[in-house]
């Protein structure tokens, strides 16, 4: 090929793996409304027998939006925008399309697996890696199918200098590696025996304190390199090829990198306040998380001044406001995790609402709504249509950002309610409430959150909506677009 | 350099490999055997125990329930003395939880009896008004796997030197030798219920999941 020909990129794989983000998105918000209506009407308990309860139901959201959408939009965006910054067509490589295919048919698999085995109930109980053996050994196997993917394509390159997004991407793929492998360290019972009890069941490798500390060396990594890291890498794409606007700067863009790849490992302990783990790990996880502010902010301070003097594109690109809104709640939630990291603060914050309440500012207001703003802009480029309505886009973004905000302040209000009555002593000093006490004030809160739920499945409802119109019946292109997506 | 590293993807792949994983050694490493140190007479989970935290597992009750008691005078008053690195020892994996829509249950077992549970797994509401947690009504029907529990007893004394006695062995006759004491262990349990399918199971030689959680709920103390 020419070097100065035009590139035809190759997009099967990421299309394939957009429709499974939308699937999963859905899928998962909709247990995650589910789940929250359980908490203030707890009748809905009973719509599924033994299947249906909060508690069986808890890690299937979880494992399907981190799993299923959050990766699936991770891999679907690789598979769309690692081609375009390397300058080199899937197609160009039978192999590595193979690879692609390939590693979306075992994902796939996985997904089933995991949504049956959780169902079932088969599950290690330790938060977001619930899955038994077999199913982390498929999981080895998927991300490493990425990987190779993923170097054959830089194998392949023509731009020999990575672009910020692969550096985030890479860091991705690393991280999550090395934190799933060593928290998964199990010993299947069945084979460590003459073939007695279930081949489904293993036992952690670690007990007790130890495990909690590589439970939440992953647990909050896992937020890290699956919530964090793609998600920065999605808007250094996403938001300068939208606007066509150059990154503001290229030194805060390595401060911010190399900083949050040091610093947001140390954080984990946080999760371990006032636990059994001794009193100086807890301490550096106190201050490494406050440290963290810096490199995150950096991140998105560089995106808001992308957009200098360009502001106007606010008010006529609706992609435009979902990213700026995205970069800041993502400010909003790594200012908000560190105030709840400092020893005292979580001393009443850790055990209540106040904490699925920060984990919901930052994967609503920024996971989601990057990986939303991300397909959009994906969309008219992989089916060379021009996306279906914009009126719809503008509907969804205000449904959705008025979901965020009622779901986080309603849980801001319950976890520091709750958090305060379990410790409040009346003049003799005895505990004024029961436990009890403490959760039926709760449930205008649940409520709240509930509606909170609603509205924004039914903000994803229209973007998907939005996504399979723009898939089949909008109006075709003649040719790709430069920056704006076009939009009827 | 970093203008090197961006052309370089493997040595920048080392780079970020090296810069995120010291932390990990430096926080988990250092206190690692002083941690997989059990209390004083700390006993290992007998073989109904075992199946009884599956169930605990299996319907995971982590989702809303701790065990792990602060230092603090509010929750010691509230929940008894505050957890201990020690008491963990042989918790494979760890249960602490992170949230707490119900109380914690790291000690449970002081202030809660068999009878207490089981009208409680039934129906929450009626034992606390206004609780907001489900009936596990399929608990009572459910067989718990005890034969699996066992292969995780024997398990870990093979791998990790927990205290099981010599006959823990992973042989069938010797699991079939052993039988016997978890059905007694869950008929001791039984015997303290009302519910007659329950008894009649546990009669019969099964182990229903509400006995075995029982048996786990009442050990935590």
């Amino acid at each position: 090929m020419q070097s100065n020909a035009a590139l035809e990129y190759d997009y099967t794989v990421a299309k394939l793996f957009t429709y499974t983000t939308i699937l999963f998105g859905f899928v998962g918000m909709l247990i995650g409304t589910l789940i929250a209506s359980q908490l203030a009407f707890p009748e809905l308990n009973y719509l599924f027998g033994e299947y249906g309860t909060f508690s069986r139901l808890r890690p299937l959201h979880t494992n399907i939006v981190i799993f299923g959408f959050t990766i699936s939009g991770v891999f679907a965006t690789f598979y769309y925008f690692g081609q375009r910054v390397l300058k080199v067509s899937m197609a160009e490589s039978k192999f590595v399309m193979f690879i692609g295919k390939l590693h979306f048919a075992l994902y796939v698999l996985l997904a089933v697996g995991m949504v049956i085995s959780l169902f079932l109930g088969m599950s290690s109980s330790k938060e977001y890696a619930q899955m038994e053996w077999p199913l982390d050994i498929l999981t080895v196997v998927v991300w490493v199918l990425w990987g190779v993917a993923m170097f054959g394509l830089i194998g392949m390159r023509r731009e020999k200098a990575l672009y910020i997004s692969l550096w985030y991407y890479i860091a991705c793929f690393l991280g999550v590696a090395m934190l799933y492998l060593f928290n998964n360290m199990e010993i299947p019972t069945y084979f460590a025996t003459e073939g007695l009890g279930s081949i489904m069941h293993s036992v952690s490798m670690y007990s007790g304190t130890n495990d909690a500390l590589v439970q939440w060396w992953w647990g909050h990594n896992a937020v890290a390199f699956v919530f964090t890291v793609p998600i920065v890498g999605m808007i250094y794409y996403f938001l300068p090829k939208e606007s066509g606007q150059a990154i503001y700067s290229y030194k805060l863009s390595l401060l911010s990198f190399w900083g949050l790849m040091f610093v947001y490992l140390w954080a984990g302990s946080h999760h371990l306040l006032w636990s059994t783990v001794p009193d100086w790990m807890q301490t550096m996880g106190s201050v490494f998380s406050i440290v963290l502010i810096l490199p995150s902010w950096g991140s998105a301070i560089n995106m808001l001044l992308t957009m200098k003097g360009e502001w106007n594109q606010l008010t006529d690109n609706p992609l435009i406001k979902f990213m700026v809104l995205a970069s800041t709640f993502y400010m909003l939630s790594t200012l908000e995790g560190p105030i709840q990291a400092i020893k005292s603060v979580n001393a009443i914050a850790h055990f209540t609402d106040w904490i699925p309440g920060h984990v919901h500012d930052g994967v609503l207001g920024w996971v989601s709504f990057m990986i939303m703003a991300g397909l959009f802009h994906m969309a008219p480029r992989m089916f060379k249509r021009e996306i279906y309505s914009k009126k719809l886009m503008e509907a969804q973004f205000w449904l959705q950002t008025t979901a965020v905000v009622l779901y986080f302040t309603s849980m801001w209000i319950a976890g520091i309610t709750q958090g305060m009555m379990w410790r409040a002593v009346d003049e003799y000093g005895n505990l004024m409430y029961s436990f009890i006490d403490t959760v039926t004030v709760l449930h205008p809160y649940y409520a709240i959150r509930a509606l909170a739920g609603v509205l924004f499945l039914t903000g994803f409802v229209m973007f998907a909506y939005n996504m399979i119109k723009t898939m089949i019946s909008s109006r075709e292109l003649t040719e790709e677009p430069q920056f704006k997506s076009p939009m009827a | 350099m970093f203008h090197w590293l961006e052309k370089n993807p493997f040595f920048f792949a080392v780079g970020v490999f090296l810069v995120i994983s010291f932390a990990g050694l430096i926080e988990i490493l250092p206190n690692f055997a002083e941690a997989s140190r059990p209390v004083v007479g700390l006993k290992p989970y007998t073989v109904l125990e075992l199946a009884g935290r599956e169930v605990y597992k299996k319907d995971n009750c982590i989702a809303c329930h701790s065990q792990l008691i602060r230092p603090f005078k509010a929750e010691t008053d509230r929940y008894g003395q505050y957890s201990l690195s020690g008491e963990y020892a042989y918790d494979r994996p760890f249960l602490w939880g992170s949230k707490r829509t119900g109380p914690d249950l790291h000690r449970v077992g002081n202030y809660r009896t068999t009878d207490w549970h089981e009208n409680h797994m039934w129906d929450p509401p009626s034992v606390v008004p206004g609780s907001i947690m489900p009936a596990y009504k399929h608990m009572f029907t459910n067989v718990a796997d005890i034969e699996t529990a066992y292969a995780e007893a024997v398990t870990v004394k093979n791998v990790f030197h927990t205290p099981y006695g010599d006959e823990f062995k992973g042989t069938r006759a010797a699991w079939e030798a052993h039988k016997p004491k978890v059905l007694a262990d869950a008929k001791k349990i039984a015997a303290d219920m009302k519910n007659k399918d329950v008894k009649e199971a546990v009669e019969a030689g099964k182990v229903p999941e509400i006995v075995a959680l029982i048996a786990y709920l009442n050990r935590l103390k």
